[in-house]
């Protein structure tokens, strides 16, 4: 029978054979077998499940550390196989892969067999035609070529692709339609395997950092002005587009009524840009949902937070300090932490600061804010002398303050505006006053255009797939006294409820000589 | 919000009065079933043939007689709980309008209202696809599961929240959201279908070679199974889209299209589950029983990924504890 009805893999699977030739062959329709594409997807959809449950290290690496910490036995030894970054670990790249491998394996020779069968006509009517799983017979009154004329008009006012012939069992007609079956088919798994190209590539030569940006001030595109950044293994510091910008405003909403109350409602950065250093500037906004793209770079606004303007004067009365601060925020009423180092004072300052939007005192929190939004802001510092320890040559965190080499003398909560002169005459803090920072991710991923146009190939090619019906029919037509007797059959790829209908159509309009109109 | 919270509560009041006629039809249903005695309710399509595209016949239609004549009353019975099917969306809609209208957004801005509207869905694709084919057999399945959808939301997870945060305003939401729901609806369809289908198949496999299949009351496995299919056929496509738009939305929020979040993880899984159903369906050996079972472990995984991670998992799709 055509090959149509047979299954592509309702072949039995066969042991393989002796000798290494024979055997690769073997291993190779293996792979490439329906039933191996469908066991892998089994196990790639199994080997997803780890990584969102357990912590991942790209999303959450303190929780990793944590977990680690409370599974001394499991915790290595999951860490050792990748359990914490699976979608990186060596294995699941090894179920992809081996998935991608089976599906090339597959492509290529249903391509080349589709690419034959597009130029083919259809196939020569078989002698039986109702031996076919649908097959109906009526007599008509038409000779046996009008029948058959007619037949051909019916295909071809739907589009069928036809085939005229002659034997000793009479003249026949055979038509075939729905190669956009097979076409939408192959779209779609090739589709995929350019997706997967499209998001290696953006892993390659993708970047992605992270910067903190105080209202007021300005970012340039290097590498040291991140605080965090990482790019694939193909990329360089020096293929950063020179673009820059300054945070000129930034504003934040958020939920007054009951409901949800601090739920952030609203976020807006106003920017100028820069394309290139000389460049014109021009000023445009960023918010949640609306990045900036700039060069083929895209800037994301992911967070934000305050910054307290505090001066410091040293023992003379003159500034050592004048800058605003970004503190972090530790919960959603955005209680801030901050750091404020004075290497300029004699002796060093060093303040830790807490920066609290809506204040409040509590016997058990101690000083946190309950409103995310200033409502009334307080700074709350406790303030060191000493060495600062910046030459020690280690790397400090501008977040931390190292008290190893210094002394607490007071601590003081301000008011903006307020100054706290320090004790012994040491100098003095002056809370000035406030601004908002910015947490900013700027991203260039050259793989996503090829992941998009893959992606929209995807689906129309599923649909394709899925809803156009592959179809082959025959009709015949023999002699008889009275006119001719009159076989269609039809053979269908999968399931198709109405190719019985289609087979009576066309047998009854072959029989009473339709034409259009 | 306190202040107008007159069409929130209007907006819940249609919902538990739905909850009531859902109960209601859900009885009818259940008569429905019992009153069907005879071995026949052979669950034709009531879709003529579709047959004119080619030749200018009459459509064969099949003739409905063996229903009408032998089990009046089941029919009666099945009869109303469409209706109270229909009345019970209709409600539904209303309430799931209302909840927007009062939000003054996409009512899709916490687990409540996620509930809410896939119950919706559930009980849209169920009557949609009721249009087309005889599927009132399966109205017992909806209607238990939008009940329990609905009593898990204005029980559990009821909330009178307000706004969106600022990563849920985008019209890629409404885009992402609609189709995901809308896949919610076809998958439980399907689900329900498949068990159904596997009941059917056991009950061919216990029958001795050569006899007669005992009386039963679904559709034959055969045809369960097509169904089954044409549902999922039509639900995959869609599923992708939205795995799809929910990623071009990710971009535009995170920085990043996809990001291994568990939701996205779970999203993925589903979607080669029901990829790994439709090869199933073609390979010898898994057609059947095993494509079944396939596809009712995507199913699980669609529901894991719509109930277990919001609840349970933290993530940056958590819509718990609003
Ligand atoms: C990367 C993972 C894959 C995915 C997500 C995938 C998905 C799909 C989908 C959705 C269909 C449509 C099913 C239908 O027409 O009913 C399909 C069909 C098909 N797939 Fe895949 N596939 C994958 C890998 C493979 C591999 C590795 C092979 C080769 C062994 C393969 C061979 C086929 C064939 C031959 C069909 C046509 C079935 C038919 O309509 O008769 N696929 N695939």
């Amino acid at each position: 029978m055509s090959d149509l009805a047979s299954d592509l893999s309702t072949q039995p699977v066969a042991p393989p054979p002796l000798g290494t030739k024979g055997f690769f062959r073997w291993a190779w329709r293996q792979l490439t077998s329906m039933r191996t594409a469908l066991i892998l997807l089994v196990i790639l959809a199994i080997a997803s499940i780890p990584g969102s449950v357990l912590p991942q290290q790209g999303l959450d690496p303190v929780r990793v550390n944590e977990w680690i910490v409370n599974n001394p036995t499991s915790g290595p030894i999951l860490k050792r196989f990748g359990f914490f970054d699976v979608y990186a670990s060596p294995w699941f790249a090894a179920i992809y892969l081996l998935l991608f491998i089976s599906l090339i394996g597959c492509i290529l020779p249903r391509s080349f067999a589709h690419a034959r069968v597009l130029r083919a006509k259809p196939p020569v009517a078989p002698r039986n035609l109702t031996r076919l799983p649908r097959s109906t017979e009526v007599s008509s009154e038409q000779s046996a070529d009008m029948v058959i004329d007619s037949a051909e008009r019916v295909f071809r006012a739907k589009r069928w692709r036809v085939r005229r012939g002659e034997d000793e069992g009479g003249q026949w007609i055979a038509a075939e339609k729905g190669y956009w079956r097979e076409t939408g088919n192959l779209v779609f798994h090739i589709a995929l395997i350019i997706l997967l190209i499209g998001v290696g590539y953006g892993s390659l030569w993708g970047w992605k950092g992270n910067v903190i940006v105080v209202s007021g001030k300005g970012f340039s595109d290097t590498l040291t002005q991140y605080d965090v950044w990482g790019g694939g293994r193909l990329v360089s510091a020096t293929d950063l587009p020179p673009f820059s910008f300054t945070l000129t405003d930034f504003t934040a909403d958020f939920e007054r009524g009951e409901a949800q109350r601090g739920a952030a409602r609203f976020f807006e950065g106003k920017l100028t840009v820069r394309d290139t250093p000389g460049a014109v500037p021009y000023d445009t906004t960023i918010g949640v949902n609306e990045p900036l793209s700039v060069d083929g770079a895209k800037v994301f606004l992911v967070g934000h937070g305050y910054a307290p303007h505090v001066i410091v004067r040293d023992t003379t009365g003159s500034v050592v300090f004048d800058d605003t601060v970004p503190f972090l925020p530790q919960d959603g009423s955005f209680t801030s932490t901050g750091v404020v180092k004075v290497p300029d004072a004699t002796p060093q300052i060093g303040i830790q600061g807490l920066f609290l939007p809506t204040a409040a005192l509590d016997a058990v929190l101690g000083p946190h804010s309950t409103f995310p939004a200033p409502d009334d802001p307080a700074l709350f510092m406790s303030a060191w002398v000493g060495d600062l320890g910046l030459n020690s040559g280690k790397t400090q965190s501008v977040y931390r303050l190292d008290t190893t080499q210094m002394n607490l003398i007071g601590r003081k909560a301000l008011r903006p505006g307020e100054t706290w002169d320090l004790p012994e005459g040491l100098g003095s803090v002056e809370f000035v006053g406030f601004t908002r920072w910015a947490s900013l991710q700027i991203a260039h991923d050259p793989g996503q255009g090829i992941a998009l146009v893959a992606v929209t190939f995807a689906i129309f090619g599923l649909l394709l797939s899925l809803f156009v019906k592959r179809r082959r029919m025959w009709v015949r037509a023999r002699p008889t006294e009275t006119g001719s007797t009159v076989v269609a059959a039809g053979l269908a790829r999968g399931d198709d409820e109405r190719l019985e209908s289609l087979v009576n159509d066309v047998a009854t309009a072959a029989a009473s000589g339709w034409r259009k109109g | 919000m306190t202040e107008d919270m007159g069409l929130a509560q209007l907006s819940l009041l249609i919902v538990y009065l739905s909850m009531a006629i859902i109960t209601m039809a859900m009885v009818s249903f259940a008569i429905s079933l019992a009153g069907t005695r005879t071995s026949k309710l052979a669950a034709r399509d009531r879709v003529p043939a579709l047959v004119g595209s080619v030749g200018e016949t009459e459509p064969a239609t099949a003739p409905d007689s063996e229903l009408v004549s032998e089990v009046p009353k089941g029919r009666r019975a099945a009869n109303v709980g469409m209706s109270l099917t229909w009345l019970a969306f209709a409600m539904l809609l209303v309430a799931v309008v209302m909840r927007g209208i009062w939000a003054g957004r996409v009512p899709w801005g916490n687990m409540y209202e996620f509930s809410i509207t896939s119950a919706l869905g559930v009980l849209g694709a169920f009557l949609i696809f009721s249009l087309f084919r005889e599927i009132r057999w399966l109205g017992i399945y909806v209607t238990t599961v939008v009940l329990l959808t609905l009593g898990l939301a204005v029980k559990v997870l009821y909330t009178e929240a307000a706004q969106l945060v600022p990563a849920l305003k985008s019209y890629w939401l409404l885009i992402h959201v609609s189709a995901a729901v809308i896949c919610g609806g076809a998958f439980t369809i399907a689900a329900g279908i498949t068990i159904a289908y596997l009941i059917q198949d056991r009950r061919l496999r216990r029958t001795p070679e050569g006899a007669e299949p005992p009386a039963s009351r679904l559709p034959s496995a055969e045809r369960l199974e097509l169904l089954n299919y044409k549902i999922l056929t039509f639900a995959f496509p869609l599923w992708t889209f939205a795995v799809v738009s929910g990623a071009i939305w990710a971009e535009s929020a995170w920085g990043r299209y996809w990001g291994w979040d568990p939701k996205e993880t779970w999203a993925f899984i589903t979607w080669v589950i029901y990829a790994a159903y439709l090869h199933a369906r073609t390979t010898a050996g898994w057609r059947g029983r095993r494509a079944a079972w396939i596809s009712l472990v995507g199913f699980l995984a669609f529901l894991i990924n719509y109930f277990g991670v919001n609840l349970f998992v933290q993530g940056l799709h958590s819509y718990k504890g609003f």
